[in-house]
Order: C-alpha cells, then sequence, then structure tokens
C-alpha cells in the first residue's frame, strides 16, 4: 500500500515540530527517516500511525485519505522502541492478540500464530513471558504482533535502539531480508546513519521539522542536497571561501560552484576520503603538516595542519597507500581535493542547529 | 569454603544484623501480645470455650463482621480502581483535592466518622432520610456497618492502584490501539490484568482494616445482639464484664480466620506477580 503523505503540520504546546511536510512512499518500499533527536521524524511517524493528529496536511493510503481515521481502523502494523509487549501474556497470547480483538476465528488464529512465531524464528519459546526474553527475543515479538493481522503497512520507531551493537547488526540484516520476503511497505524511524544505509532502499533526511533530502543511501551519501545532509551524514572537512560568479575561492585553490547565486561568500565541504596526501606539490593542493596518525583498521586517519584551511583538516587514506607515503608527524605534505561540494555560505549558517544538538 | 566464608560473598551489607533485628522488632510488637491472647484463652476449657466462641450471639458476629469486610472491601476495589485511575490518567482542576481528600478516612478520629455517617444515615439525617421512604434502612442495620466499612477502607485500594497506574508505558495502550483493540478491550485485556496485583494487595488491606475496625461501627450499627452487632464489639462487651478469658477466645477465632484469608490472598498475589514479572 502506498503512503502519501501531504502538507503536514504539527506543534506541541505552540512549539513546532513539522513544518508542512510532504513525501510520497510507493508501495513495498523500506523507508527510513534519518535525523536527529528532536527533528520530528517519530512525529511524522506517528502521524502516519494514527497515534497523533496533525495541526493541518493529510495522510492517504493508496490514495485514500486516513487522515480522520482512528489508530485502530487503519490497520498499520506498528513496531514500538521498546517494544511495548503485554507483560502478562505470553509469546503466543502477545502474537494472537490483535486477531482475538478483531475477533476472528479461533480455528484460523492458531495456525497464523505458530506461522508468524516461526517467522520471526520463537517457535520454542511461545509460552514464555516477556520478561523472560532477550531484548532482541522481545523485538521479534513485537513484531510478529505487529504483522500478525496482515497490515499492508509497517511502521517501527527506532526499532533496535534499545539493543546492543551486535544483536542490532543481525536484527537488521534480519529485517531487511523479511522485507524482501513479504514486501509490505515499510517506514522506519533511526538517527543512525549506518542503520538507515544498511536497511532502507530510501532514506528520508529531517531536520528541525522539515525534510532536507530524500534519495537513495548512495545518492544523499553522493550528492547531498544541504549542508546539513553534508554534515549529517559522516565526517567532513569544512573550508571558508568566497565566491565570484560560479567560482569558489579558497585561498588559491579555485571550485566550480554552480548555482551559487548572489552568495558573496561560500563553504566549500570535503569529506576526508576524497582528500589526497602527496609528497611535493601538484596541482590544486594546499600546504599541510601532518599532526597525528590513527589507525581505523582498513584505513588510517591523517589529521593535519594547513594555514589558512584550518588546524583540524583530516583526511582518511587506506592503509596500503599511507604506507607507501610512510608519513609521520611533522611531516610537511601537499594535500589536494579530489571532489568538493560548494554550499552559499548563508545556508550554511542556519544549519548550526546540527552542532548544537550534539552531533 | 566454610559457611561463613560462604556467607561473606553476598553483596548486600548487613544481613544478619537486619534480619535478627526484624524477626526480634516483629516478636516483640505483634506475636508476644498475640501469643499472651491465646494463652489468656487457655484458660477456658474447651467445653467453656466452645460455648462462648459458637454461641448463636458470637456466630451471628462473626457472620457480620465477615460479611460486611468482604462487601465493604469488594465495594472499595470497584470504585477504589475507578478513583484511581481517574487520578492517575486525568488532569483536571481541583485534582489535587480530590487527592487529598482520598486519605482522609486515613486521618479522621474512626468515632468521629461514626458519628458523621450515623448522623448522614440516621432517619432524619440527609442521606436517610430520602432512603427511608424507599423501604431501606441505612443506620442502626447490617448495611449501616457495610456502609461504615466501607468508608474507612476506602483510601487502600486507591493509594495501592494509583502508582501503578501511573507506571504504565502508555506506549503499551497505544500498541494496542493499533492492533485493533477498542477502548474496553484496551482497558480489559492490557490494563485490568496490569492492576490486578495492585487491587488484590488493596482489597487485603482493607478487609483486615474493616475486620477489626471498631470505632466507626459502633456508632452507625446499633449494636443489637444478633443483628447487628460485629465480633469486635461483642470482644469489647466481654471485656467490660472482665471476661478476659471470653474476650481472647472470640478473638483467637477472628484471628485464626483472617490470618488464613490474608494467607490466601497473599499466595494469589504472588502467583499473578509470577506470572506476570511484576515482582
Amino acid at each position: 500500500m502506498s503512503i502519501s503523505i501531504r502538507g503536514l503540520s504539527k506543534a506541541f504546546d505552540g512549539h513546532p515540530v513539522l513544518h508542512d511536510v510532504s513525501l510520497e512512499i510507493p508501495e513495498g518500499e523500506l523507508v527510513a527517516l534519518l535525523g536527529p533527536s528532536g527533528c520530528g521524524k517519530t512525529t511524522l511517524l506517528r502521524i502516519v500511525a494514527g497515534l497523533e493528529v496533525a495541526d493541518a496536511g493529510e495522510v492517504h493510503h493508496d490514495g485514500e485519505d486516513f487522515s480522520s481515521r482512528s489508530a485502530r481502523e487503519r490497520n498499520v502494523g506498528v513496531v514500538f522502541q521498546h517494544y511495548a509487549l503485554f507483560r502478562h501474556m505470553t509469546v503466543a497470547e502477545n502474537v494472537a492478540f490483535p486477531l482475538k480483538v478483531r475477533r476472528r476465528p479461533r480455528a484460523e488464529i492458531g495456525p497464523r500464530v505458530d506461522e508468524l512465531l516461526s517467522l520471526v524464528q520463537l517457535d520454542g519459546l511461545r509460552g514464555r513471558y516477556p520478561h523472560q526474553l532477550s531484548g532482541g527475543q522481545r523485538q521479534r515479538v513485537a513484531l510478529a504482533r505487529a504483522l500478525a493481522t496482515r497490515p499492508r503497512i509497517l511502521l517501527l520507531d527506532e526499532p533496535f535502539g534499545a539493543l546492543d551493537a551486535r544483536v542490532r547488526q543481525e536484527l537488521r540484516r534480519w529485517l531487511r531480508r523479511l522485507h524482501d520476503d513479504l514486501h509490505v511497505t515499510s517506514v522506519f524511524v533511526t538517527h543512525d546513519q549506518e542503520e538507515a544505509f544498511e536497511v532502507s532502499d530510501r532514506v528520508v533526511l529531517m531536520n528541525a521539522g522539515r525534510i532536507e533530502q530524500v534519495g537513495t543511501p548512495a545518492q544523499v551519501f553522493e550528492e547531498p542536497a544541504s549542508p546539513f545532509v553534508m554534515r549529517f551524514l559522516g565526517a567532513v572537512n569544512v573550508f571558508q571561501g568566497h565566491l565570484e560568479g560560479d567560482r569558489a575561492y579558497v585561498n588559491d585553490l579555485v571550485f566550480a560552484a554552480p548555482g551559487a547565486g548572489q552568495a558573496r561568500s561560500a563553504h566549500v565541504y570535503v569529506r576526508p576520503h576524497e582528500l589526497e596526501i602527496h609528497r611535493a606539490a601538484v596541482k590544486g593542493s594546499f600546504a599541510a603538516r601532518v599532526l597525528r596518525l590513527v589507525p581505523l583498521g582498513a584505513a588510517v586517519r591523517v589529521e593535519l595542519s594547513a594555514p589558512g584551511f584550518g588546524n583540524a583538516v583530516e583526511v582518511e587514506l587506506d592503509v596500503r597507500k599511507s604506507e607507501a607515503l610512510a608519513l609521520s608527524p611533522g611531516d610537511a605534505v601537499h594535500v589536494s581535493p579530489r571532489r568538493v561540494r560548494v554550499f552559499p555560505a548563508h545556508e550554511a549558517a542556519a544549519q548550526d542547529s546540527l552542532t548544537a544538538s550534539g552531533l | 569454603m566454610s559457611r561463613a566464608a560462604r556467607r561473606r560473598l553476598g553483596v548486600l551489607p548487613g544481613f544478619g544484623l537486619s534480619t535478627g533485628f526484624t524477626v526480634l522488632y516483629l516478636c516483640v510488637i505483634v506475636l508476644v501480645p498475640l501469643s499472651a491472647l491465646a494463652l489468656r484463652a487457655t484458660t477456658l476449657s474447651w467445653a467453656q470455650a466452645w460455648s462462648v466462641v459458637a454461641s448463636p450471639r458470637a456466630l451471628a458476629s462473626y457472620r457480620l463482621s465477615f460479611g460486611a469486610s468482604l462487601v465493604a472491601a469488594a465495594v472499595n476495589v470497584v470504585f477504589g480502581v475507578l478513583v484511581a485511575w481517574v487520578l492517575a490518567r486525568y488532569r483536571f482542576p481541583g485534582r489535587s483535592l480530590v487527592d487529598a481528600v482520598v486519605d482522609l478516612p486515613f486521618a479522621l478520629p474512626t468515632a468521629v466518622s461514626g458519628i458523621a455517617l450515623t448522623a448522614v444515615y440516621s432517619r432524619t439525617g440527609w442521606i436517610g432520610r430520602y432512603l427511608e421512604p424507599l423501604g431501606i434502612q441505612a443506620a442502626f442495620s447490617p448495611l449501616g456497618v457495610t456502609i461504615a466499612l466501607t468508608f474507612i477502607g476506602l483510601p487502600f485500594v486507591i493509594r495501592t492502584v494509583q502508582p501503578v497506574l501511573e507506571d504504565l508505558d502508555p506506549e503499551v495502550e497505544e500498541a494496542a490501539a493499533v492492533l485493533g483493540a477498542d477502548r474496553w478491550q484496551t482497558f480489559r485485556r492490557v490494563l485490568l490484568p496490569a492492576m490486578v496485583p495492585a487491587a488484590l494487595t488493596g482489597f487485603a488491606l482493607a478487609f483486615a482494616r474493616a475486620l477489626g475496625e471498631y470505632g466507626s461501627v459502633v456508632f452507625i450499627s446499633g449494636n443489637m445482639p444478633l443483628r447487628t452487632e460485629i465480633a469486635p464489639l461483642l470482644i469489647m462487651t466481654r471485656l467490660e464484664q472482665f471476661d478476659y478469658a471470653g474476650a481472647s477466645a472470640i478473638a483467637v477465632v477472628l484471628l485464626a480466620a483472617s490470618f488464613l484469608l490474608l494467607l490466601g490472598i497473599n499466595r494469589l498475589q504472588a502467583w499473578t506477580r509470577a506470572r506476570t514479572g511484576l515482582a
């Protein structure tokens, strides 16, 4: 079932959380709502689920307006962050709950529960109570319960947030495989970029109640639409520059800056892995001094200071390249960007809420 | 490893000291007076004791005491859960006032409550005068006893259920709603089971309190032997006649019966808690 979100706005006690948000989610897609905490992603999910009422805007499922339907009429599966299992019911009773309250015949409930429990690989634990299960098991019970009535939309609110790293990793892969089997339209909320990229078909980046960009993981990473997206998705170097027409200048370096408009100054963003280090000066490079080398496994992070470019330039090299260069702290080197993104400075300044929110 | 060495491996400090003190304290405060009571009762021969505890007047008083206490505790469970629900769930003007009123039956001297209730429910009282034409006699009847016991037991259920309701995760109710449960189903299948252990505790406390209640009941009951005389009053009457042994005999019966009942409720609670992992 497709979801169409049109012009949603929501404020809590006069404090706006969503500003005029519109989003199309085609049938069968797995979409991640990604953003820092407080960006409105959970509120958006709750409005789609019918647990929150929008101040303005509409939610359509398959072209039909669901805005005024209650949560129970929507038949949407929801997985909550803290599982929200009924603790006085066994695993099997939890999974059977949505079928029982919808008064399905008993002959149908039994086999369906068996089917769901084997889907989430919990056959052996049907008689356990939630407090006797591990976090990952509880989350799978919650998922089985959400899927019991064969909803055509599945919503997951930070589904792996409360789990430890290894279990989270496993569940992510498992959720992706499950989605590939069931093809239910799914939306999940996360603040973890890795999680969003690993699981979803498309990523919706949200910031301060607005959608910044929608695209496949590769698209949003390679072609970020705004400085916020650039900064939120991984480490980045920012150089101050100025604009003249279609060009941005940072000290002696010149970069193409199409469509920069009337802005005078610019921020030039470069990802650490898109910088090269050379022993000798090359065209389009700037001088720097090595401060520190940090081994990261397959890669090495080189921290440099460069006059005019700041004292904390980061470069990520793969181990072999770093060995070939044989760098050590204090070395004078030359750094050249392979790829940059230029954003007019006024736009970048407005985005500093990101640093403020602790990222 | 010696037993002493093993014991030192525990993490919580002061097990020996605190447990020893607990046992001693319970002995001095609870068990010693109760054994004195039982000892007192043994000064009677079996036949004498039987004639006291099984007299028609005593039997009638047990029936009234246990019956009225059970009914009062049951009424308190129903309405106490309702009040606790309202206090825990809704924010309304005057809420803190209502919250304070709940504790009044605790604070009021029971004789004062008794006189107030009698005044209200007697034939000419505010409520009694409207019940009279309906053929309902509230004061000086078993109904009056039940009313008084309901009054004094009210806070117990509310104060045990309210914190449980306040602790319930709203996510659980939202989950029930998105899974298709209507409000009644959510209440009956999700919220009510969560409240049961606390409501049972409240029931046990209200029941125990009602069973021992004396002050508020003596005024409203009228104390007619065989009809509105409660067991504690019977004990009181015996004491006034300096029949300490007879009073003790009746007291022992009361004690044994209420102990068994409370033990039963306790087991029931332990069972529901173990089942739901709420312990």
